[in-house]
């Protein structure tokens, strides 16, 4: 299976990455897909490798879903790192992709939640139609 | 899973190193990023059990350069070698656009070979990918043990053993001294970038 995306396709998720991020004070939020591969990312990651924390982090989930798995879970609500100044947040988008948010103490867990609970609706539309497009590879 | 990016002018696939363990997956990937320019590669990320046996994988993305117009970009993994590493192993292999299966010349891992490699063939089934149908290209690693006093199997029995079936295209190679590294890379890379856009251009979406 092979993903097409258009300009405008890119366009969409970005603009919704940017409203989560300047409506929940997050920094940087990337979009990912499970098999570890970068689709599109938001806001300021500064020096930070985006592309091999895009795959530790699609590992990362895989290797939580399938403890939650192991322990009779369907999944983990809630998926997030806290750091001494960097936080990560994650959230699953339908089965295919992940959302990664990153924060700091600028904002607070609670929010950053909140806003990215409604950008998930969103982004999963968006990929349902991408993903309906994409049919038949 | 290739993404291309019709944006960004960009293909992205992800290329797997398989086999057994000890095999030299994990020095196929510090051989490339040791010697490619920092411009066109990311951080070797590995985790692994103190620098050493494969945890997880290991990670390399690399620009390619262009094909026609396109920018092309490979994100190489490792997986663990180790049998009971099965689990993991699975994880690293999702959405997996090309794989190169890294078996071992020594004797002493004959059976090892030909384990990890029906182990790939059931692996890549369960997620519903045909291990004949996949780009894939074989290494024959350790060649430089030839001439030792280590035993080592001859091209033909690997060939026999490994390939007989799937008549992928091999190469041999000392992924310690970098012989056959880049070359594997190259074709790996060449089929992988011509079967992810035979798939697009047969959609008419070019
Ligand atoms: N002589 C020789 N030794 C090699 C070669 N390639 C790898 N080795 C050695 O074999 C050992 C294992 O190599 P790795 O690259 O770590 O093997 P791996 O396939 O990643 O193993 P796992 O992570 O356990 O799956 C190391 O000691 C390497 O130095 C080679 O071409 N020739
Ligand atoms: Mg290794």
């Amino acid at each position: 299976m092979n993903i097409i995306l258009s300009d405008q396709d890119i366009g969409r998720i970005e603009r919704s990455l940017d409203k989560m991020l300047s409506s929940s004070g997050a920094h940087c939020a990337l979009l990912i897909d499970r098999s570890g591969q970068l689709i599109s990312s938001s806001g300021d990651p500064s020096t930070l490798d985006v592309i091999a924390l895009s795959a530790l982090t699609a590992a990362n989930f895989g290797a939580t879903s399938e403890i939650a798995r192991l322990l009779g879970e369907d999944e983990f609500a809630l998926l997030f790192h806290k750091g001494k100044n960097e936080n990560v947040h994650f959230s699953k988008i339908g089965t295919e992709f992940i959302m990664v948010t990153l924060f700091d103490d600028r904002t607070t867990l609670g929010l950053v939640r909140l806003r990215t609970e409604k950008v998930v609706h969103e982004l999963r539309e968006i990929f349902t139609e991408i993903m309906e497009r994409n049919k038949g590879e | 899973m290739a993404f291309i990016n019709f944006s960004s002018g960009e293909i992205q696939c992800k290329i797997i190193y398989y086999g057994p363990g000890l095999g030299g997956k994990t020095t196929n990937l510090r051989y490339i990023y040791d010697s490619t320019n920092d411009h066109i590669r990311g951080q070797l990320v590995s985790i692994d059990t103190k620098g050493d046996r494969t945890l997880f994988f290991d990670f390399l993305s690399l620009d390619l350069g262009k094909i026609r117009d396109y920018k092309i970009r490979v994100q190489l993994y490792t997986v663990p070698g180790q049998v009971h590493y099965d689990a993991t192993r699975k994880l690293v292999l999702r959405g997996a656009d090309g794989i190169v299966f890294v078996a071992d010349s020594m004797r002493v891992q004959r059976e090892k070979n030909i384990e990890s490699l029906e182990n790939m063939a059931i692996n890549l089934k369960e997620k519903g990918i045909d291990a004949t149908k996949i780009p894939l290209v074989l290494q024959y690693n350790k060649r430089d043990l030839e001439g030792s006093n280590i035993p080592i199997l001859t091209i033909e029995e690997i060939e026999r053993d490994l390939n007989a079936h799937f008549k992928a295209p091999f190469f041999t190679a000392s992924a310690l001294k970098g012989d056959g590294v880049f070359e594997t890379l190259r074709e790996i890379s060449k089929l992988t970038v011509r079967d992810v856009s035979r798939k697009v251009l047969s959609k008419g979406q070019t």
